[in-house]
């Protein structure tokens, strides 16, 4: 009866499809056997112009697929930063060469063997969770200084309890952030909420197929028990069913919640405030650093995203002459092709502008080992006396502890008239 | 009047997945392929309605009909391109080629459009119907997609029952050979149907961003596993059973998110479509095949 | 000369093995020579878990002719289950890898195939694309159920639940599965040594099922499956047990492939996954092990050939997929093969083979 299970009868013998494919992989095999050096360079790196001894920085991120658009932030953010410092021209020359991962662990960490064949000697990476978790397993047994802009995961640096004690990784030594971890976030939002008196009745509307967002999640809960802050609503939906948001909006509309807090990335918020608005429900809503980049979605109708709260790293509309610079960078034709930075693309500058410091801290140079410069940055990291300054810091001057873990605040952010303003003000 | 609300939202979901069931049957019904890049063509309708509309600054019915146009003519293409060469293949190798196109289209429009997602303003701008003193919400968009896809399901039906074309089409269905003897022309007639289940897609893809408007390369692969299950669950082949299957889908995934768990609402929509298939093993109303010796 | 006096079927089995191991001897000298690339080094476990996947879904889509789309959630209960037996063992102080590696690899293949047995009893009684959806929805539903799945272990024991981590109600002890985040903190301890060997197995476990008595039935059923029940063969016996053994080496495959990663979440094996391994059965011929392994070794291998041309390269990927099923189906492909064919009848059969699929890299 069916037409996909009855008789198989190629009209080509197998053996020949057989003979060609052993061909072809064999090829592959020589190829991939010896495009160690020449083939990575031309991707998307560039070559430090002034000296001829540049450190070289590898990049992994997804810029295909689902999650390509922070990939491809991070890979522009980087990619500013590595052509603003050469372009300097100190001492310090970088090139950078970004790889795709697909939000996939296993090309993730294709992506990273093939970044060692290239001779990276230091990894700006990965930008999302689940990949970053395998891909610093591997550097912590290579020893490669890692920094990852986004993977915000505690698994990713290890050695973190959770609330009740119980450690599913070690600490990998070699491994820092320049996010906020997601439990952080999670108690620094109801911290927040119950701080501000913004809710009675909070509901929760979360991606529980996604690290992310069920890590804040958790964090989030624990900690509104602590502060007793009423939940009374927790809804989820996965990568596979973001469309319809109408029950979780009813549940929540029901509960008599009068906040919402969506520690999700903005794609599917954009899809819940028009949803909400729609069926007339207009409670507030408090996001996460994922939230930012809801304003800049092409088409999406600002005036709903109206009083949003969100605590974040980074706002491009930022007034302070840096982030207008980086904006304005990112948004010409070479980089972003007009899209707005988000948080990504600014944690990942400030990425290589930390590493940069760093290096000159420690006196590092080209011709060392990638085993021998993650001691020396591993070593100003975590020293007392090692602070950085940028886009993403509020201002103020971030450090690094031993566990990996970023000291930074979010700032509070509403949005008003469609601009970021402080909540505090 | 909350699981009336929630039944109107499942059937407005469901009708999203009818009408891509629709194209799904069709192609199938007629050129006996599971043609995966379906989701996908709903994708590209999807983006030319929103690039017409943004940035050409077309009227929105001018933005349906240009989207319907070019998914015409891609379906046509793509059928001469990669599956006419394949009439005589296993049809495994037809299955493993969509997927193909399927790759091409999501990472063409990749390259396209870019990786960030793209709010698609609805094109339907009517206020939403208050029922029972304003306890019942219907938004417009809801209504007319259910509309929609009663409409194509009857004109579909009609079109296979009644026209020249449409017998030639069944024909086809029922047997190709002795279609082909009988003066048919195969290759037009399944060209035909690649057109149509192609411009379907491009209505499908319109009116699924305009009830949850965000569009991303990838925003037709889930809606497209959806339609597949629904076409199978109304009983592959069967017009009406592809916008049955679709409707009772979306129905389904409501009232489980709803009523069940929202955790494992997945879980238990495609729970009920193995115990419904495990009934009636032909899908609702698919015609269960007697095997000759 | 000597191997033409073999039967056919001896033959192609004798080929089948010469190639795993000539790549493996292959592999193993280059890398003592240094000549192996990270990129390269790093996939050889990937690869051969993809090959172990390949040659078992063959089982169910070539020799038994059912069309599965929901292998990789076979995949997934053996590498999850695999995990999970490995935290335990390790708990229990068994420090030896190779324990540790065939422990969940057996109990993970056990768990694949039991679960393999149960979808298929039901889903036995349909066929066709009917068959094809439910595998789909079964991979579906065991993502969906892993999504919430919480294990963790500690000096009381293993725990479980289905809210969250705090329920487990432990007491410093390790998750082993998170939710989805699946698990963390996996020790790496698969090797290209027990990938070939895993391979190894999974193509005697297939090819001396097809070449024993149980695979002619189950061959006689994909054929005829009306003529099949005539002479007396029971079906639904024989799809259920190719049903069944193709998912317990799916999951041992599974082990192989987690146990090369730190971390695996539910999510990774969805449909995409199950329809990835698809394309390598379909690829490398039905029925034909040689063919699947050939295939899921190169197509694994090609992403990451093509990274140098960057963003292109998953658009050049689709592609080549769409090239190498349509072009040997075209007319010029198949009168330039004519051709060579017909010049090259005077010469040794094998190179005839050899020339015309060197046309399959136009």
């Amino acid at each position: 009866m069916s037409s996909l299970t009855g008789k198989f009868n190629p009209v080509v013998s197998r053996r020949s499809v057989v003979a060609g494919l052993a061909g072809l992989g064999a090829a592959g095999i020589i190829a991939g056997c010896s495009n160690g050096d020449d083939a990575a360079s031309e991707g998307s790196s560039s070559a430090g112009s002034a000296s001829g001894a540049t450190i070289k920085i590898g990049g992994i991120g997804p810029t295909t697929g689902a999650a390509a658009i922070y990939g491809n932030a991070v890979m522009n953010g980087a990619q500013i930063a590595v052509d603003e410092i050469n372009a300097e021209g100190g001492d310090i020359q970088f090139e950078l060469n970004f790889q795709d991962d697909e939000n996939d662990a296993e090309k993730s960490v294709n992506a990273y063997n093939n970044l060692k064949d290239w001779g990276m000697q230091i990894l700006v990476g990965t930008v999302t969770t689940t990949p970053c978790v395998a891909v610093s397993a591997e550097t912590n047994a290579d020893n490669m200084f890692q920094i990852t802009p986004s993977g915000s995961s505690t698994d990713v640096i290890g050695g973190q309890p959770d609330a009740e004690g119980n450690i599913s990784t070690p600490r990998k030594e070699n491994v820092f952030q320049m996010c906020f971890t997601d439990p952080n976030q999670g108690a620094a939002s109801a911290q927040y909420i119950s701080e501000q008196g913004l809710a009675t009745k909070i509901a929760v509307i979360y991606n529980n197929a996604d690290t992310y967002s069920t890590g804040i999640y958790q964090s989030f809960m624990s900690e509104a028990n602590t502060l007793g802050l009423e939940v009374v609503s927790e809804t989820t939906f996965t990568d596979d069913s973001a469309t319809d948001f109408s029950v979780q909006l009813n549940d929540a509309k029901n509960a008599g919640a009068d906040l919402v807090f969506l520690p999700i990335y903005y794609t599917p918020i954009s899809l819940i405030l028009t949803q909400a608005d729609q069926m007339g429900y207009a409670p507030k809503w408090f996001g996460v650093d994922g939230m930012d980049g809801l304003l800049t979605v092409e088409g999406f109708d600002t005036s709903l995203a109206e009083g949003c709260m969100l605590l974040t790293p980074f706002v491009a509309t930022a007034e302070d002459e840096a982030t207008q610079a980086f904006v304005e960078t990112y948004k010409s034709d070479e980089y972003g092709k007009g899209e707005t930075p988000n948080q990504f693309a600014a944690d990942a500058y400030d990425c290589v502008y930390a590493l940069r410091q760093a290096i000159e801290t420690a006196g590092i140079t080209a011709d060392m080992d990638a085993s021998s410069i993650c001691d020396a940055l591993v070593e100003t990291f975590t020293s007392a006396d090692f602070s950085f300054t940028g886009l993403t810091t509020a201002g103020e001057a971030a450090t690094w502890s031993d566990t990996g873990e970023i000291s930074k605040q979010p700032m509070g952010m509403v949005i008003q008239d469609g601009v970021y303003m402080p909540l505090d003000a | 009047m909350e699981i009336l609300a929630n039944i109107i939202n499942g059937a407005s979901l469901g009708s999203v997945y009818a009408i891509i069931a629709l194209g799904y049957t069709m192609v199938y019904g007629i050129a006996k392929m599971l043609n995966f890049a379906h989701g996908d063509v709903i994708m590209v309708g999807a983006y030319v309605c929103f690039c017409a509309v943004s940035y050409l600054g077309l009227p929105a019915l001018a933005g349906v009909l240009l989207s319907v146009v070019a998914c015409t003519v891609l379906g046509i293409v793509v059928e001469r391109l990669a599956y006419k060469p394949l009439r005589n293949a296993p049809s495994l190798n037809v299955l493993i080629t969509a997927i193909g196109v399927s790759y091409f289209l999501q990472n063409a429009a990749l390259l396209i459009m870019g990786s960030d997602p793209k709010s698609f303003s609805s094109i339907i701008s009517l206020p939403a119907l208050q029922l029972f003193d304003g306890k019942l919400t219907i938004s417009a968009t809801a209504v007319i997609t259910i509309l929609a896809c009663v409409v194509i399901m009857v004109a579909l039906t009609m079109f296979t029952g009644k026209t020249k074309m449409g017998k030639a089409m069944r024909a086809c269905s029922e047997d190709r050979d002795a279609a082909q003897l009988m003066g048919i022309n195969v290759n037009s007639t399944i060209s035909m149907v690649f057109a149509i289940g192609s411009g379907l897609a491009a209505i499908a893809g319109v009116l699924m961003c305009s009830a949850y408007p965000t569009l991303m390369p990838t925003t037709g692969s889930m809606p497209g596993i959806k339609a597949f299950t629904a076409a199978v669950l109304g009983g592959i082949g069967s017009i009406p059973g592809a916008a049955l299957g679709g409707i009772l889908l979306g129905i389904i995934e409501i009232l489980a998110r709803a009523y069940i768990s929202t955790q494992l609402a997945d879980a238990v929509v495609f729970a009920v479509l193995i115990v419904m298939l495990l009934i009636r093993p032909a899908g609702l109303l698919g015609k269960p095949v007697n095997e000759k010796v | 000369m000597g191997i033409k006096v073999l039967s056919p079927q001896t033959r192609s089995t004798i080929i089948t093995y010469a190639i795993v191991i000539v790549a493996f001897v292959a592999v193993t000298l280059l890398d003592g020579m240094g000549l192996i690339s990270n990129s390269l080094s790093g996939q050889l476990v990937p690869i051969c878990a993809y090959v172990s996947l390949a040659v078992s879904l063959n089982l169910v889509v070539g020799v038994s002719g059912e069309l599965s789309l929901g292998h990789a959630g076979f995949m997934s209960v053996g590498a999850f289950t695999g995990v999970v037996v490995a935290g335990c063992l390790a708990r229990m102080g068994i420090e030896s890898e190779l324990v540790l590696f065939v422990g969940a690899a057996v109990v993970g293949a056990i768990a694949a195939g039991i679960i393999g047995f149960l979808v298929g009893i039901p889903v036995m009684r349909l066929r066709g694309d009917y068959l094809a959806i439910v595998t789909l929805a079964f991979g579906e539903i065991i993502k969906n159920l892993l999504n919430n799945f919480y294990i963790g272990i500690d000096d009381a024991g293993l725990h479980f639940s289905m809210k969250d981590t705090a329920s487990l109600g432990m007491n410093q002890g390790t998750i082993l599965i998170n939710g989805p985040k699946g698990a963390v903190g996996i020790d790496k301890i698969s090797t290209f040594v027990l990938g070939i060997v895993l391979v190894l197995i999974t193509v005697a476990v297939v090819l001396n099922l097809m070449h024993s008595r149980d695979g002619r039935a189950i061959m006689a059923v994909r054929d005829n499956r009306i003529a099949a029940e005539s002479v007396g063969i029971n079906v639904t016996k024989y799809r259920l047990m190719a049903f069944t053994v193709a998912s317990a080496l799916a999951g041992a495959a599974g082990v192989l492939y987690a146990m090369n990663y730190s971390t695996i979440t539910p999510s990774q094996f969805d449909f995409n996954q199950s329809i990835l391994i698809l394309v390598y059965v379909v690829l490398g011929g039905m029925g034909n092990i040689s063919g699947s392994i050939v295939s899921a070794a190169f197509l694994t291998v090609l992403p990451e050939i093509l990274r140098p041309i960057n963003q292109y390269r998953m658009l050049l990927y689709a592609i080549v997929l769409i090239l190498v099923m349509v072009v040997p189906h075209t007319r010029i492909y198949q009168r330039v093969a004519e051709t060579l064919r017909g010049r090259l009848r005077k010469a040794p059969a094998d190179a005839a083979v050899a020339a015309e699929g060197g046309e399959g890299d136009e």
